[in-house]
This record gives structure tokens, sequence and C-alpha cells, in this order.
């Protein structure tokens, strides 16, 4: 058969029965996490869609919406996730420099950041809950003395789009968990790192579409 | 090159037992797992159509049989049921996770699909979804129709949310199977497969899995808002909070519409393997059919529009998407014309395979033509929501893709199964099924035109005859799909043995044994020529 596994050095790479050599089976996850980013990017992409159509349609009412915001502790939030992409890109660097121990250190400070990050929407969602702003329907028009009758609109966007950022962001969490385990056990070193390197891209997007989230939600308007 | 395997081993018998089967990851086997699965609910699919027409059958003021269905609410039921089951568990994943799965790999003389377990994981995540679908069925029954619109599927009682969930799940399930084939055509392709050298099966695969991976993470949100409209009355979608029912159209029709051609684009690839090989002769313009395909996928992306003439949209809206939909006509037709000079002059065998493809080229013309014909404005304004539409949707549906996948069933059985078939029980059903096919939904399309609206489950009069005929067309229907039916059990338990190559093809998966061996290949193939050199 063509495809015997005939790779030197000590570490011998890890590649599974269907691709001839590492750099196919490289090549091949790389293009895999990319896709599927794709597919992300266009699932909020709708969803900031419908934002912009209805932000045209009733900009006073996405003014007052936005002031409900506080925009301090979504920037934090900016700077925690920034940070958390810089950490995991080190991670990354690390594995290939066979520094697994940093490593890890540079994967738990990433999850830490997620935490941090989750821990500040907590609080700005129950505050938000606390003073009335429910979505759509549930809206308490009387105690947030809202201008404008469809308010909840705005805060269904808002609720929906960090609802689901938030997800993502624990689903990260947990990847990156895994990734930390399988660190620590010694899968990963300088010659095989995929799985590192897809949960890290997934990381960055998730961080990036935030980055698109935040001014959108809080500053626009 | 690749003789029959050694001691008789193949991906059948490679490894035993019920529990091999549930964790497999040889891209073989999963496409039979879908066959299996996705047969089971053409079945269900297939007895709810049967009680709409039964239904349908005379007016409702006759007694009995003019009331199968008791009520307007069941009919609803059923009718979303049959739908939603139809175009989600039937014919969206159909061609791609039966025949694309089993095949793509081989044709491209790759060992599997570029993530064998993700595979494997897309059929759990179908299943599960299609899990969720049918449970709403045992709870609060939906009747929404397939389309869930808005505000209607908001305001009523039944299960949206939980159906919708299982099609969100099914989805992700379908853009999975798309990013494994664009990542193993991209990669895993044998020495010597160029990309212009690959079956146009692939081709036709390749443009869908893009479409895939486009065009279902919309729907994915769009249910996901429906599903958070329902249960936390997000205010999106709903007019009374300042929404727009509208958006919701806009957004689902973003996706159905170039699922629309997830379902047909496969069906064309199957053709133009069955036309080649049935006719002995090279393609005509294996390039312009490869490109078309993409052509497709790429204008389906910008033609939503037509599904919303009469909602409100804009008039200039209204022209710009009549106008563009015409468009995709143009690849269209050149994939026509293509396999019309392929036939000509050609050797013609009417194998049953070449049967279900000339019976593609036949009924997928009527659909094809009567869509550019709804693509017309004052035209569909006149028939929206007729059973003309119906009659449509159904010739390019089941009439284009049905046909086709019945067709590539029949002409990769001897490999799947490494036995033949009965030809002579196959061409009969065949004959049932074309015949019945056209006595059930041609009567339609004068309905359609006489103003018969569609989702109703009663009718004057006037309409009594035809609809009888046309439930008389789904008894011949049915009778085909058994006949099949058991000429598939029957081939499988008592075929002959096949050859490697029964039909005397070109393309790769017929240079293997039949059935394949667990790793598709003994030897890995190297390629030096195009698909379909003949002469
Ligand atoms: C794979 C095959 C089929 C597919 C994909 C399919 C799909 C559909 C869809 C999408 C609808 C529309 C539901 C709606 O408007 O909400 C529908 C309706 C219907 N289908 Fe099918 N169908 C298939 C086969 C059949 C067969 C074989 C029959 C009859 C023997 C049939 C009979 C009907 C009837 C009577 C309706 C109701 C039309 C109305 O009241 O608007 N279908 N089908
Ligand atoms: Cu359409």
């Amino acid at each position: 058969m063509s495809t015997d596994n005939t790779h030197g050095g000590t570490h011998t790479a890890h590649v599974s029965h269907h691709f001839k050599d590492a750099t196919q089976e490289y090549d091949s996850g790389k293009q895999g996490i990319w896709l599927f980013m794709v597919t992300e990017i266009l699932m909020f992409g709708a969803i900031l869609v419908g934002y912009g159509i209805f932000h045209v349609l009733y900009p006073a009412m996405f003014a007052e919406g936005a002031k409900e915001l506080d925009w301090k502790l979504g920037f934090i939030n900016t700077l925690v996730l920034i940070f958390s992409s810089f950490t995991m890109a080190i991670s990354i660097q690390l594995i290939q420099r066979n520094k697994t121990k940093q490593a890890a250190i540079a994967l738990a400070t990433t999850i830490l950041c997620g935490a941090i990050f989750m821990v500040i929407k907590y609080f700005e969602w129950t505050h938000k809950f606390h003073l009335g702003f429910y979505p759509g329907r549930y809206l308490d028009l009387a105690k947030t003395g809202a201008e404008h009758a469809n308010l909840g609109m705005y805060f269904g966007f808002y609720f929906c789009m960090t609802g689901l950022h938030g997800l993502h962001v624990l689903i990260g969490m947990g990847l990156i968990a895994w990734l930390l385990i399988r660190t620590i056990r010694g899968d990963f070193h300088s010659q095989y790192w995929i799985p590192v390197e897809g949960v890290g891209i997934f990381w960055h997007i998730v961080d990036l579409i935030w980055i698109f989230l935040f001014p959108l939600l809080y500053l626009v308007g | 090159m690749g003789n029959t395997s050694a001691h008789g081993e193949n991906y059948l018998n490679h490894e035993k037992g019920l529990w091999s089967w549930l964790t497999t990851v040889d891209h073989k086997r999963i496409g039979l797992m879908y066959m299996i699965t996705v047969m089971t609910f053409f079945f269900i699919g297939g007895i709810m159509a049967l009680l709409l027409r039964l239904e349908l059958f005379a007016p409702n003021t006759v007694q009995g049989v003019g009331q199968v269905l008791k009520n307007g609410d069941i009919y609803n039921q059923v009718l979303t049921y049959h739908g939603a089951i139809m175009v989600f568990m039937v014919i969206v994943p159909g061609i791609p996770a039966i025949l694309g799965n089993f095949f793509l790999p081989i044709h491209l003389g790759a060992k599997d699909v570029a993530f064998p377990k993700i595979n494997l994981l897309s059929w759990y995540c179908f299943m599960a979804g299609a899990a969720l679908a049918i449970a709403t069925f045992f709870t609060h029954k939906i009747d929404t129709g397939w389309t869930f619109y808005t505000p209607y599927s908001i305001r009523t009682g039944t299960a949206t949310v939980l159906m919708v969930l299982g099609a969100f799940i099914m989805g992700m399930s379908s853009v999975l199977t798309g990013l494994n084939f664009i990542v193993t055509v991209h990669k895993l392709r044998a020495p010597g497969m160029t990309m212009h050298r690959m079956p146009l099966f692939v081709w036709a695969l390749y443009s869908t899995a893009i479409l895939q991976m486009l065009a279902t993470p919309v729907l994915a949100i769009t249910l996901l808002l429906l599903a958070a409209e329902k249960i936390f009355g997000v205010g999106i979608f709903d007019p009374a909070l300042g929404g727009d029912p509208v958006l919701f159209q806009h957004f689902f029709w973003f996706y159905s519409h170039p699922a629309v051609y997830i379902m047909i684009l496969p069906a064309m690839g199957i053709v133009s393997e069955l036309i080649s090989t049935f006719s002995r002769k090279v393609i005509f313009g294996y390039t312009a059919i490869a490109y078309s395909s993409l052509g497709i996928a790429a204008v389906s992306f910008f033609v939503w529009g037509h599904h919303m003439f009469v909602s409100g949209q804009s008039a200039t809206a209204g022209i710009i998407f009549s106008f563009i939909t015409m468009l995709v006509g143009v690849p269209t037709a050149i994939k026509m014309f293509n396999w019309v000079a392929t036939l000509y002059k050609g050797s013609i065998s009417f194998e049953s395979p070449m049967l279900y493809a000339l019976g593609f080229l036949f009924l997928f013309a009527i659909g094809g033509v009567t869509g550019i014909m709804l693509a017309v404005l004052p035209i569909d304004v006149h028939f929206h929501d007729t059973y003309f539409v119906v009659a449509h949707f159904h010739y390019v549906m089941v009439g284009g893709t049905l046909m086709a996948l019945m067709g590539g069933f029949y002409y990769w059985f001897p490999k799947m199964f490494g036995k033949m078939f009965n030809e002579s029980l196959a061409r009969l059903s065949f004959v049932f099924i074309f015949i019945g096919f056209n006595v059930t939904f041609f009567p339609q399309f004068v309905l359609g035109a006489m103003g018969m609206p569609r989702r109703y489950f009663d009718y004057i009069p006037a309409y009594e005859n035809l609809n009888k005929i046309s439930t008389v067309g789904s008894w011949l229907i049915l009778t085909g799909f058994l006949i099949g039916l058991y000429t598939i059990v029957q081939g499988i338990r008592k075929g002959e043995k096949a050859p490697m190559n029964p039909w005397g093809a070109k393309t790769l998966e017929w240079q293997t044994s039949s059935p394949p061996p667990h790793f598709n290949f003994d030897v890995e193939p190297v390629v030096t020529a195009g698909p379909y050199e003949y002469r």
C-alpha cells in the first residue's frame, strides 16, 4: 500500500488511516474548521441583518435601548476577550515549541478569561431583569418607564445576540478544558497540535463576533 | 488494478453485529444507515400523502371517504408532517447522505471522507433532530405547514418550538455532511484525480455542499429566533410587538430557496452519470455541466423573493426577483441540452436505472418549465397557493429528485450489496411509479389553473373529477413503490452475485470489487484519464 506510515523522528505523528501523511491531515483539519467558522459567521450575520433593518426602522427606540446598557461593563468584557485570544494564541506557540507546562497555564488563563466574561454577563443580565428589561412582550413597561412601546424588541435582540454568543463562549470554554486535559496528558507536541489550532480558531471567531456585537449593541444609537 | 479482495472480505462483513454498525466510521456503512432511516421516513411521509389524497378523493359532503381526516385541523397536521418529513428528512438529506456518502470517496479514489467521525456524528444529529420533530406528533401536533410562517406559528398552541429545534439539529447534520464533502474533494483526491477528472456526480455534490454551508446557517438562526419568539416573545417576527412577519419569510426563503437546489443538484449529478453510462458515450459538454452546477448554486441565492410576490414586498422587488428567477433557467437548460446531446447517436440501453434517468428528463422538464411560468409575476399572482404550485413542486421534487435517487440506487445497487436485482421487476416498478406520478400530479396543474387553492381539505364539486383521478394515481405510485421494495429486498436476499462492473461504466467505483473492501480499494488507484472515456 502506498500509505504506509513512514515518518521519522522521535514523535510519531498521529495520522488517521485514511490520510497519506500528517500534512494532508493538518490541511484537511484546518480547512474543515475554517469552513465551519464560515457557517458561524453567517449565522450571526443573519441576526445582525435583522438588527440592522429594525435599527433603521426604529432609530429612536434603539437609541433608548442602547442607553440602558452599561458600556463600561461591555468594554471590560471586550478587553477580557481580546486578552483571552492572546493567551490562546500563545498556547499554540508554546505547544509547537514543546513547552507543555507553560501552554497549560496559557490555556487555563484563557478559560479563566471566559469565566470572567460570563460572570460579568451574568450580572448585566440579572441587573436588566431586576429593572424590568425583559425581552419582547415581557418587558415591564410601567417599571422601566419606557418611552417606546416596542422597546422590548431591542431587548429581544440584546438577549438573543448576547445569549447566543454567551453559549458559544461556554462551548469554547468546554473545548479548551478538553484541550487542557489533553495537553497535561502530553497528547500535543511540536509534531501534532491540530485540535489546539482548531479550537483556537473557534475561540478567535467567538471573540471577533463579540467585537461586532459590542459597538452595535452598546455604542451605536 | 483493484482485483477482488483476497478472502472475500468487504465492508459489509468486515465487522459484525449491530454495535459495529452504530459505531462505524466507514462512509459506506454510514451511507447504508442513512438509506435505512431515510427509507423509513419516506414510508411514514408516504402514508401521510396517501391519507391526504384519500381525504381529497371526494368533497366532504360525501359520507365516509370524504371525511377520512375528520376535520380541517387534522388535515393541516397531516399536511404539515407530510411536507416537513418529505422535505427535511427525505429529499434534502436523501441523495448526498445515502449515495453521496457511499460513492463520493470512492469516486475520488479516497479511503474515506475527510472526517469520518464527524460523518457518524452527522447521522446521529440527523436521527436526534428527526426524533424531536416526530416526537411533536405525540404531544401537541403541529399544523403550521412545513414553512412555519409567522405570526400563525407563534400564535398556534402547537409544538412549534420542538419541531423547529428538530429542524435546526437536522440542519446541523446537513452542514456537517457538506463540510465533510468539500474538504474531501479538496484534499483527498487520488493521484491524477484532478478537479476536471471528477465524475459529474461529485461536481454536483460539491456544489450542493457549498449551498448547504452557505444557506443552512441562515435557516438555523431563523428557526432559533422563531423558537425564541414563541418562548420569550422577543418581538422580531411578531407584528403585535412591532416585528415583521415578512422578515421571517425573507429569512426563511433565503435558505429554503437554495435548499430547493440542495434537493435537485445531486439528482442532476446522478442523471449525468446514468446518461453517459447507458448511452456508452463521453458526456457532452463536461465542463459546461460541471460549472452550470456552480452557476445554479450561485444564482439560487438571489431569487428567494419569488416566494413572496404576493406578500406585500415592493413591486420593484417583485420585478427584480422575477427576472433573476428566470436566469436560473439558463444553467439548467445548459444541462438539459447537454444530456440530450449525449443521448444523440449514443448506443442507448434501457436498463432500469436509465429508465429513471429518462423519466427524470421528462418530468423535470415539466417541473422546470412550470417553474419559469411561476417566475412570471402576473402568472404567479394568479397561481399563487393553488394546486398549480403543488403540481409544480411535486414534479421537481418527486419527478426530479426522487426519480434520480431511485435511478442512482438501482445503478449502484450491485456495487453496494454485491448482488443483482431482478431487472423485469425493477422495470415494472418504474412503469407504475412513472404513470402513477403523472396521473396524480398532472391533473393538479389543471385544478390549479381552475383555481383550486392548496392546503384546503375540501373543495367545490367542480373540482371533484380531477381530484378523483389524482387520488387513483397515488395508489398506482404506491403499487410501484411496493414492487420496488420487493425488488430490493429480494435482490439483497437472493440476487445473483454482481460482477465488478455490470454496466460497463468507466468511473472509479467500478474498478473495485462488489461490494468494495473496507478501505475501498486494495491498491490506491492512480487516475490517468477522465471519467467517461468511452471512445
Ligand atoms: C418525496 C416525495 C414528496 C415530497 C418531497 C413532497 C412534498 C410536499 C410538500 C412540500 C407539500 C406542501 C406542504 C405544504 O404546502 O405545507 C406537499 C403537499 C402535498 N403532497 Fe407531497 N410530497 C411528496 C410526495 C407525495 C406523494 C407521493 C403524494 C401523493 C401520492 C403527495 C401528495 C401531497 C398532497 C395531497 C399534498 C397537499 C397539497 C396541499 O393541500 O397543498 N406527496 N408535499
Ligand atoms: Cu424558490
